[in-house]
């Protein structure tokens, strides 16, 4: 009993960093129909500011790193996709692409190839021990701050205008602009929003595995692609759902696949997203779209 | 209050409009009349900002509205009712008619004319909590028209509004359009329907090929052979 609850906290906390990931790449994808290669590479950039600033205090290095994430998603959006972004989709999928190299090569020659250890804070380390379960501080800050996240996400893009732009727009992004909606406003808060969640899930994974590399955004991008595909492509209800798909599963083959098969644990999990995709090719959430009435 | 001047516009190699000319004054109803594949929804195109002309001039009060971006024609004050209604389907009645006055910043004067055009479309009142791809064809053409007048435009463009609807929704449109025109919204009406359209509107053009091929009120049209005709058919159905 013990351990299924303990295997519980575990999928949520992973579950959780996993939700983050594929939301900031959903909601990209929903407004401009792209698949950004680069959103790992956000995650690794904040990776790096919690290392350049392991002195301060973790309230400030949590802002800086916030703070500085948001900030490179927008100058990416501005410097590199704006100027493209009416190009066909593949164009702008190789941008991605020349985002995310360009990111990771300057970090290998500002950082090195060798990763460095962090912590956020030591607190997070810590754990409450409840009876024979020992429940990590760090889980529940994890499955708290993303519960928080997720909340205020939906009241952005229900009660504000901005957000009921966004909405309009990843259904129908040339009639919100024919309705004076400034694309630029929607396409850089939508970058700001996704830049957010990968700052957060960049808090999550560093304070995790405690340390940081040039190439640690490759596995939260797969991770990120792979969930927002399951959930249903353009859905951010779906990018949540798929997370949590994604990381229950990963947890629980962890936890009761026979050890000598443990080892081939994601062949596994990947076989379970195979066979979500055969049974709900759209994925787990179609979206509803406008139909033709008469 | 609208003119356009020898306007092309290609697709590729092929001219989808071959220099066509034509004005809309303040407060004048002109309907654009003409077959499938004539080039009516490529000129509403044009003139919001989607299409990109080859050569000509739009203006709209004296000033060019040439490449600019579709949301600053519309912030300049000119609306499009598109083909295919293209409402918001997810969002509620309500967040789409928001929508319409993403533009304004007179919430208050917002408010009232909000209230106006709930009382014009009452159906929307019922639904206006609503997803609005509950609502059935015409009631989607009625949010799409509530949506563009919310912006307050001066210039108000409908692309067959009429389309894909049953002759009984077609008429209710039609007395939503005969209110705006007795409020003194100015429109460009593009129809396929061409008697009723021509009927209604003050002046129409009838567009064939990418050309203006006859332009006049519905008494100046019906004198000349071509229209009658072209359309003669379409005058006895509606």
């Amino acid at each position: 009993m013990e351990a299924l609850i303990q295997n519980i906290i575990n999928a949520l906390s992973l579950s959780s960093l996993y939700a983050l990931i594929a939301l900031g790449m959903a909601i990209i994808f929903g407004i401009m129909r792209l698949m950004n290669f680069a959103q790992g590479d956000f995650i690794m950039v904040g990776g790096y500011a919690i290392v350049i600033l392991a002195d301060l205090p973790w309230p400030l290095k949590v802002l800086a790193t916030l703070l500085v994430v948001v900030a490179l998603a927008l100058a990416v959006e501005r410097l590199a996709f704006r100027p493209v972004r009416d190009s066909d989709p593949a164009t702008l999928l190789v941008t991605s692409f020349a985002v995310a190299f360009l990111l990771q090569n300057l970090a290998l020659i500002i950082f090195g190839s060798l990763a460095k250890a962090t912590t956020l804070s030591p607190f997070l380390l810590e754990v409450w021990r409840i009876g024979d379960l020992a429940v990590p501080k760090r889980d529940v800050v994890m499955i708290i701050t993303t519960l928080l996240l997720l909340a205020g996400l939906v009241a952005f893009l229900d009660r504000t205008a901005t957000g009921v732009q966004m909405r309009a727009a990843s259904e129908d992004f040339r009639m919100t602009q024919l309705l004076g909606v400034n694309a630029n406003k929607i396409v850089a808060s939508a970058f700001a929003v996704s830049g957010l969640l990968a700052a957060v899930a960049g808090l999550f994974l560093v304070s995790t595995t405690g340390t940081v590399s040039w190439n640690m955004g490759l596995n939260p991008l797969l991770v990120g692609f792979i969930a927002s595909v399951i959930g249903g492509l353009g859905s951010l209800r779906g990018a949540v759902l798929g997370g949590f798909a994604l990381g229950t599963i990963t947890v629980m083959l962890q936890a009761y696949l026979p050890l000598e098969l443990r080892p081939y644990r994601d062949a596994f999990a990947y076989s379970a997203v195979l066979l979500i995709l055969l049974l709900r090719p759209e994925g787990l959430i179609v979206e509803r779209t406008a139909k033709e009435r008469v | 209050m609208l003119r356009i001047d020898e306007l092309t516009v290609r697709y590729g190699p092929i001219a989808a409009l071959h220099g066509i000319s034509l004005e809309v004054n303040e407060g004048e109803v002109v309907g654009l009349i003409g077959p499938n594949g004539a080039g009516k929804s490529t000129t509403l195109n044009t003139i919001v900002g989607l299409i990109k002309p080859a050569s000509g001039s739009i203006t709209f009060d004296g000033r060019s509205i040439v490449g600019q971006v579709p949301a600053k024609i519309a912030r300049s004050g000119i609306a499009l009712v598109p083909e295919g209604r293209r409402i918001f389907g997810r969002l509620t009645v309500a967040e789409n008619l928001q929508l319409g006055a993403a533009v304004r910043k007179d919430r208050a004067q917002v408010a009232e004319d909000l209230e106006r055009t709930l009382d014009l479309f009452g159906v929307l009142r019922t639904y206006y909590s609503q997803p609005a791809d509950r609502l059935s064809g015409g009631e989607q053409q009625q949010l799409a028209i509530a949506r563009a007048l919310l912006g307050r435009p001066r210039l108000l463009l409908l692309d067959e509004p009429s389309l894909g609807l049953a002759p009984i929704i077609v008429d209710l449109v039609f007395d939503v359009l005969a209110e705006l025109k007795r409020d003194g919204v100015t429109i460009l009406l593009v129809e396929q329907v061409a008697a009723r359209t021509a009927e209604f509107a003050d002046r129409s053009y009838v567009l064939r090929t990418g050309r203006i091929a006859l332009s006049g009120t519905r008494d100046e049209l019906d004198g000349k052979a071509d229209f009658a005709h072209a359309y003669l058919g379409a005058l006895d159905e509606v």
